[in-house]
């Protein structure tokens, strides 16, 4: 492998459903970077059916170039023939860097794309930076559970690979007349149609509607919330404030909340305005995913929780009497 | 059927103690155990097998000591159990511990006809979900990751329900194929009386690299392709503000006061 | 003191403490409240293997004895009484029939037994027979290869949930008790329903039934042993599984203990945690001090039962005969009068320390909320069910009075 074959930093366009995953333009903005830093160009890869429509947008938020496949065997995810087909581009182009989101269709695809280049790929990083000296990207990510972040490089492999977590970055602003290339990319939809794999049918969510990590204000109950008729309270503070009702894993798993409002290592990654951290301790795990918010408030009848201790603003009482008052006071 | 679980020791507890100047995993008292992710894969392995019949394989790689999550694993139904352990491996990266046990798994294939392959999310420790998918990849077989729920079990395929950030996907995969499970898709069962006794008594296979025809250029922390060149300790900030007041409903209005000057609502 | 003496009881514990943590503890107070069976918990009974450890390993159970079976129950018992009773009535109706079972009747029964896929249940009490179970009135009169079986039985422990009930029913009126047999019966015959479910005091998430048998007729392979010798068999049985009962009232009072003592140590009341008065402490002592000794009268009597229940198990499966004629072979110990003593002694322990406990935690431990008046309430069943405490006097009365006029003169 020549490695001064490998040139310009690649994002991963996700799709889904027909829509741009909004994490992609936080991707815009770490590649936009990594790109600049080596006076490279930033190239997103589109998959898809129907999405072309895409590519503009993308250069609008930052990107130089759109690698697009646009075919109906790309209509839904399969890890084989994506992970096949992005691989094929990989050959062919030789991009330098490639970011791929930290989302379900990304951990998977850009582990197994990964393989089929033969080349190293970080996990769920949460900065990415160029060294100034060799030019390697180098990836830092949080493991143990969030108790430990560590760094990570690949020397001797191109592209360096990665998958970013939503949330790590601010999306990319929109600058609409912005040029850039478009390629279409034939697929040669015969080699995937005898695939292994096939897509049967996507189940849409019975939730509120409301995505989590989109929430500008989070209300968030633990263990100290006691009980499944609990997060009612909850609820109403947050439909009180036009936010959304989040846990940590502890309600979940006691089986008092869903496991899709769950925020954490093993659950949602948030970054609101606002978090409001009700009855939740503070474990590292839940903290790794809503540390970002902008400002925390925690309300806990324990002030030594690490909780009250990383809020802006600590309330030491009981949730049950505080809220019911805070209801009243935002009457 | 014939599944293989793959599982891999990592310590016991999420709250690992990290030296805060080296950086380094305090490995003095912490207990290792089964990853708890990969509890679930041997779960969903063991409730397969008894719907449909067949065996459970299960492999883990790492040092000897880890020989004590294959006799976990006996003790919560598997039937047999491989251990990849050989210096060569120590500190491979994903890419490499996924070839390794795509290797092994090729040796037990030899042994008997492999159908599925299970693996956890992640591990506790690392955090990555790459084996699952890695190893479709070095096996060149379908896969799916984040499932929820095995749907059916058919002649020549299984179909799942996996997750995503919008709803769930239903797949079916040819066999031979990899599925890595999220913990929604059972509860694991608790170790049986039986299978704890049996667990000290089954008998360890352990393979060495060249036991699996693995290619050592491929391996362990000289030739795997990702290196971890800093690791430290996560910094937080104590800046609290205590809400004061006489009582919560004094406190409750002190802070929504606060929330509202400040303009957070 | 745990009171294993080998790999395989210490095996039924850690498997037992473990399924009691992470099962049983998070399932207990939602069943006991809406007072009903427990499917999730069944499977995972299965799963865990705690339908067989009284069985033999050619019927796919563990092939412990008595001692495997009133460990798991203690500490099944320990976190929750009602829950644990699905294994416990099973193996309760099932003893009747493993030791009078022929060959075949045990190679049709007992592999299904053993991996739980059929419960049994266990059936005597009838509205006018309790504690006198020769008056019964629930009557099985042959006819051809059948007995056409007429009655009712009630306060039926797993009632309704259990797939075969063996039923003591009199298959010669004229007779009286020596009239009295054992039948099983399966769910779904014919004529076999369920009446009242009743709602108790305690042991809530335990359906019991009212099983009402109208000109059901039940097949005469159904027969354990022979007729009019069920009396017998159920004197047998109970000798076996009182020690069971006793076990379980230790569980209890072992779990109640487990609740009270972390609440005395961190309650504080005066400035001091309360378990540092002394009334409190020295209270808590005694009560600790009883468990134990309840404890090591489980023990050592099902240690001893086991050295002749074991052998006989295997003489039978060896020699095809009923386990029930290789114990009379033995010639060994008649165990009524220690079976009573031990469950005489635990039940009235568990209610004692139950009741305790719950004055020593005060206000907390009257509510719901709190696992303890569960306990109290829990406890109780156990100086009632297999013979009240009055019965069990009995026994040991009868028992003694034999034993001292045999020795007069003797001096």
């Amino acid at each position: 492998m020549n490695l001064q074959d490998y040139k310009n930093v690649w994002i991963f366009a996700q799709t889904q459903r027909g829509k741009l995953s909004p994490t992609v333009y936080e991707l815009l903005t770490a590649g936009r970077q990594l790109a600049d830093d080596l006076g490279e160009k930033l190239c997103a890869v589109l998959l898809g059916h129907q999405v072309k429509a895409f590519a503009q947008d993308l250069i609008n938020h930052g990107a130089d170039c759109v690698y697009v496949c646009d075919v109906p065997v790309l209509e839904n995810y399969l890890d084989d023939v994506y992970a096949r087909v992005l691989s094929d581009l990989v050959a062919q182009y030789k991009p330098n860097k490639f970011l791929i989101p930290a989302t379900n269709m990304g951990r998977a695809l850009s582990a197994k794309t990964a393989v089929f280049v033969g080349t190293g790929l970080t996990a769920d990083a949460t900065e990415v930076s160029i060294h100034k000296e060799d030019g390697q990207l180098y990836a830092t990510r949080p493991t143990f559970g969030g108790n430990l972040m560590a760094t990570i490089t690949c020397a001797k492999t191109r592209p360096e690979m990665c998958s970013l977590r939503p949330m790590s970055y601010e999306k990319a602003p929109k600058q609409p007349g912005r040029i850039g290339e478009i390629i279409e990319v034939p697929v040669d939809t015969g080699k995937y149609t005898g695939s292994l794999a096939k897509f049967v049918q996507f189940i849409k969510s019975k939730g509120d509607g409301l995505d989590l990590s989109e929430a500008e204000i989070i209300v968030a109950g633990g263990r100290g919330v006691g009980n499944k008729e609990g997060f009612k309270l909850l609820e109403k503070l947050a439909a009180r404030l036009g936010g959304a009702v989040g846990a940590s894993r502890g309600p979940v798993d006691s089986g008092w909340i869903d496991y899709r409002y769950q925020i954490g290592l093993t659950g949602r990654t948030v970054k609101p305005k606002l978090y409001i951290a009700c009855g939740i301790s503070g474990q590292i795990q839940h903290m790794a995913g809503m540390s970002g918010a902008n400002v925390i408030v925690a309300i806990n009848k324990d002030p030594d929780t690490p909780m009250m201790k990383a809020a802006h603003f600590a309330l030491e009482g009981d949730l049950y009497e505080v809220i019911p008052a805070m209801l009243e006071a935002l009457h | 059927m014939h599944i293989v679980a793959c599982v891999k020791q990592t310590p016991k507890s999420d709250n690992v103690k990290i030296d805060p100047q080296t950086g380094c995993l305090i490995r003095s008292g912490t207990q290792s155990a089964m990853n708890p992710f990969d509890e679930f894969a041997l779960e969903e392995a063991v409730t397969l097998k008894e719907q449909v019949g067949g065996k459970v394989s299960v492999i883990t790689m790492g040092p000897p000591q880890a020989e004590a999550v294959l006799r976990d694993s006996i003790a919560r139904g598997a039937d047999e159990v491989f251990q990849l352990g050989d210096r060569a491996l120590a500190g491979s990266d994903t890419w490499s511990t996924s070839y390794a046990l795509s290797k092994g798994i090729e040796k037990i294939n030899q042994l008997e006809h492999v159908d599925l392959i299970i693996c956890g999310k992640q591990t506790n420790d690392s955090d990555t979900g790459h084996i699952g998918p890695q190893i479709s990849a070095w096996l060149q077989i379908p896969n799916a990751a984040f499932v929820k729920k095995v749907v059916r079990v058919e002649k020549n395929s299984i179909v799942v329900e996996r997750l995503t950030e919008d709803g769930s996907e239903v797949v079916e995969l040819n066999f031979p194929c990899v599925i890595s499970v999220v913990k929604e898709i059972n509860k694991p069962r608790v170790r049986s009386v039986k299978g704890r006794m049996l667990a000290k008594r089954v008998p360890i296979t352990v393979w060495t690299a060249d036991d699996v025809q693995a290619d050592k250029t491929k391996l362990g922390i000289n030739y795997c392709p990702t290196r971890v060149v800093k690791s430290f300790v996560p910094k937080r900030e104590v800046n609290a503000v205590a809400v004061e007041g006489a009582n919560a409903k004094e406190k409750a209005a002190k802070l929504v006061a606060l929330l509202k000057e400040n303009k957070y609502i | 003191m745990d009171y294993a003496i080998n790999e395989m009881e210490q095996e039924v514990l850690n498997a037992t403490r473990e399924l009691a943590q992470k099962k049983l503890k998070p399932l207990r107070a939602e069943m006991d409240a809406k007072e009903e069976f427990s499917i999730e918990m069944y499977e995972e009974y299965r799963k865990s293997g705690m339908f067989g450890l009284w069985l033999p390993e050619e019927y796919g159970g563990l092939g412990g004895g008595i001692t495997c079976l009133a460990m798991a129950f203690e500490e099944l018992s320990r976190a929750c009484a009602g829950l644990a009773l699905t294994p416990g009535t099973s193996a309760l109706g099932a003893i009747p029939m493993f030791l009078a079972a022929t060959k075949e009747q045990r190679d049709k029964w007992c592999p299904d037994l053993a991996s739980g896929k059929k419960l049994w249940a266990f059936a005597l009490t009838e509205p006018e027979a309790g504690s006198d179970a020769t008056a019964l009135k629930t009557t099985a009169i042959k006819d051809g290869d059948y007995y056409v079986v007429n009655g009712t039985k009630h306060f039926i422990s797993t009632g309704k949930e259990a797939d075969f009930y063996t039923v003591a029913v009199n298959t010669n009126p004229a007779r009286g008790p020596r009239g009295i047999s054992l039948l099983v019966i399966e769910k779904g015959t014919l004529g076999f329903s369920f009446g009242k479910k009743e709602e108790k005091m305690g042991i809530r998430s335990n359906p019991t039934y009212e099983l009402i048998f109208e000109n059901v007729r039940v097949p005469k392979e159904n027969l354990l042993g022979s007729e009019g010798r069920g009396l017998l068999y159920l004197q047998e049985t109970l000798d076996y599984s009182r020690p069971g009962v006793a076990a379980q009232a230790v569980g209890i009072a072992q779990g109640a203990l487990d609740t009270t003592i972390p609440y005395l140590r961190t309650r504080k009341q005066f400035g001091q945690p309360i378990i540092t008065f002394q009334a409190l402490g020295h209270k808590v002592a005694e009560l600790a001090a009883k468990t134990e000794a309840g404890r090591a009268l489980v023990y050592n009597l099902t240690h001893r039962m086991d050295t002749e229940y074991l052998p006989a198990v295997r003489n039978a499966l060896d020699n095809g005969t009923t386990v029930h004629d290789e114990l009379k072979k033995l010639k060994g110990q008649r165990w009524t009068k220690y079976s009573a003593e031990a469950k005489l002694f635990c039940s009235n322990v568990a209610m004692e320390v139950a009741d305790e406990c719950v004055t020593l935690c005060g206000g907390i431990a009257y509510m719901r909320d709190f696992p303890l008046e569960k306990y109290m309430r829990d406890a109780k069943i156990t100086q009632i069910y297999e013979g009240t405490v009055h019965i069990q006097k009995n026994e040991i009365l009868t028992a003694l009075i034999k034993e001292y006029a045999s020795k007069e003169g003797e001096e």
